[in-house]
């Protein structure tokens, strides 16, 4: 069985700008696999190379072992595109766009009004299905666009930062779909700047930046690749701060941070170290606590530990970066 | 290899029960409704377009047609066939050239290119929306022409003859401006190009006074512009007299029109 995308030295340039730089990217057919990095990364450009909108320089780009210049058409037949643009037809009610997509992907005419109305209900859109997209919310015109790529069935779908721009609790929206789409045994490509995002959804990531993967995995291992979770404490007393390094480092083994302006201390948590040991361990010492925090590594630390820069950087830049991306 | 043939059917229910042909038609025709339902569905659009006959042949008729000296002609009966050919002209431009340029810079249109759909399906669809809105158009500009005195004198075929004539035109023209609007970088730029290549194509011709009184270098460019060939063919087959020449004249530049233009738009379109 091919993999669902297999590419390998994949390459494109547009004018002086390398969008792709010898990008190897594997992701097998039922996972959720998610390409993260800054704007201007080359997350966009891979897409649009996979989705056969654009031809590379040079390398290959298989989609289910066939290679998209070879046969395009066959391509299109089992991808769906969700790019960063809602793509739907504002005038055009949210019935008619699904129908016409369908229509455009061979189903029959039976097929397309039964799954319209299927997705259009599983979405929560079956009190706007015969309105136009321009009387909805963002989040509304996002589900619909998520819902025309599903309208044939695609055994791979691409998800171009679906929830960019997108209030909180669309993006929530977005984010049960997506899960029910993979427990369908759907292939996602899912492209983001949102490290939570990505940590949420995928099953395994690739960091990319300046058009190639820079590391890949899953999201724990991306993790323990940067290292152990760590416990903050704030206290209450700052007389006892230096007592609390001391017992922290004896009995975690670690080397404790005292930071008195917020009167915390965060030392890293070993393999092992429990949070209510330490607390019982506190307690009995006389040391009184106002507050525990356990913080994991998030994938921002990776990125920085990666990259040498916040995944937030690119924010500033996000204008040039989408133009550099789609001449 | 065999696990692969068959997975690859699961996406797509139907496509061997139809050949080819019947699906490019089922495309062209999603892309036609489409756009009908564009026009239909703006309601200024439509305004524009019905108004603005009914403004030029006003302007021309009460205005400007006083001065005109067109042989002893009603004036009326002179203006009507140039306003047609305008209008047609006027369409392609707002319409095609602008919504062509508008509609390229949307996430719809990479959708379209990233389905296996037909890649001449989605300008076929625009371009022949046309022709839906050109009716509309010139029944309306008839309607108004017959109020300030225009007759049909030839009789009903070759009145017919000349509508179907204009819809022709009106076509192959919208293949050219659909290349325009591929070809500009924006909507921005389309909306300047758009509006100006018509004028020297109207206003240059036989649409509104006889090319007899322009300087002789411009008379000449007038006589060959598709423009005057196709309005001296509509005034030929409703007024009366000799239109085999200027008929043929009119199909020739259409057919080339489209030959040309047609090709180039959807390669554009392709490459994108």
């Amino acid at each position: 069985m091919p993999a669902a995308i297999r590419t390998a030295g994949l390459c494109k340039r547009f004018g002086s700008l390398t969008a792709l730089d010898h990008l190897e990217l594997t992701v097998p057919e039922g996972t959720v696999h998610g390409l993260l990095g800054p704007n201007g990364a080359g997350k966009t450009t891979t897409v649009r190379i996979l989705a056969t909108l654009i031809t590379p320089d040079e390398g290959t780009a298989e989609v289910f072992g066939v290679d998209v210049r070879d046969d395009p058409r066959r391509v299109r037949s089992v991808i769906g595109l969700t790019g960063q643009y809602a793509a739907v037809d504002e005038l055009l009610t949210g019935r008619e766009n699904l129908h016409m997509i369908g229509r455009l992907f061979r189903l029959s005419k039976s097929d397309c009004r039964a799954r319209a109305s299927e997705l259009l209900e599983r979405f929560g859109l079956g009190d706007a299905a015969d309105r136009q997209p321009k009387t909805y919310s963002g989040g509304m015109r996002r589900r619909l666009d998520v819902a025309a790529s599903l309208m044939a069935r695609p055994r791979l779908i691409f998800l171009d930062e679906p929830t960019t721009g997108l209030d909180p609790r669309s993006r929530m929206e977005v984010w049960r779909l997506l899960r029910e789409l993979v427990a369908d045994g759907t292939t996602v490509l899912l492209t983001t700047q949102y490290l939570e995002e990505a940590d949420q959804l995928a099953d395994s990531l690739s960091v990319i930046d300046q058009g190639r993967v820079i590391v890949s995995g899953t999201p724990d291992e991306l993790k323990a690749q940067v290292g152990q979770d760590r416990v903050g404490i704030t206290l209450l007393d700052p007389g006892v701060m230096e007592r609390t390094v001391r017992i922290l480092r004896e009995r975690l083994g670690t080397d404790p941070v005292a930071d008195p302006d917020k009167m915390q201390v965060h030392a890293p948590l070993p393999d092992g170290g429990t949070l209510p040991d330490l607390l019982h361990l506190l307690r009995e010492s006389g040391i009184a606590v106002g507050d525990v925090a356990l913080r994991r590594p998030t994938l921002d630390d990776v990125f920085l530990s990666v990259t040498g820069r916040s995944a937030d950087h690119g924010t500033d830049r996000r204008t040039s970066g989408k133009e550099t991306e789609r001449p | 290899m065999t696990s692969t043939t068959l997975t690859w059917e699961s996406g797509t229910s139907c496509t061997q029960s139809r050949n080819a042909l019947a699906w490019w038609c089922s495309d062209v025709w999603q892309m036609t409704l489409r756009n009908v339902r564009h026009v239909l569905r703006s309601p200024e659009l439509v305004m524009f377009s019905l108004v603005q006959p009914v403004m030029f042949i006003l302007l021309f008729t009460y205005v400007f047609g006083g001065a005109i000296d067109v042989g002893g002609e009603r004036y009326a009966q002179f203006l009507l066939p140039g306003i047609l050919v305008q209008m047609a002209l006027y369409g392609s431009a707002a319409g095609t050239t602008i919504g062509v340029a508008a509609e390229m810079h949307e996430g719809l249109m990479d959708r379209f290119r990233s389905m296996p759909m037909s890649r001449t399906a989605v300008l076929l669809g625009r371009t022949l929306s046309e022709i839906f809105r050109n009716v509309g158009v010139a029944g309306v500009t008839v309607g108004v022409g017959l109020l300030v005195g225009f007759r049909f004198r030839g009789g009903l075929l070759p009145a017919l003859a000349g509508l179907l004539l204009l819809l022709l035109f009106g076509y192959a023209v919208s293949w050219f401006a659909a290349y325009l609007g591929l070809s500009v970088r924006n909507p921005e730029a389309a909306q300047a190009v758009g509006g100006v290549w018509i004028f020297p194509f109207t206003l240059i011709s036989s649409a509104f006074v006889p090319t007899g009184s322009m300087p002789g270098w411009l008379q000449a460019y007038a006589a060959h512009s598709p423009m005057t060939a196709a309005v001296n063919a509509l005034r030929a087959l409703f007024t009366g007299g000799p239109a085999t020449s200027y008929v043929l004249q009119t199909v020739a530049w259409s057919v080339g029109l489209i030959a040309v233009f047609a090709p180039l738009a959807v390669r554009k379109y392709g490459s994108r």
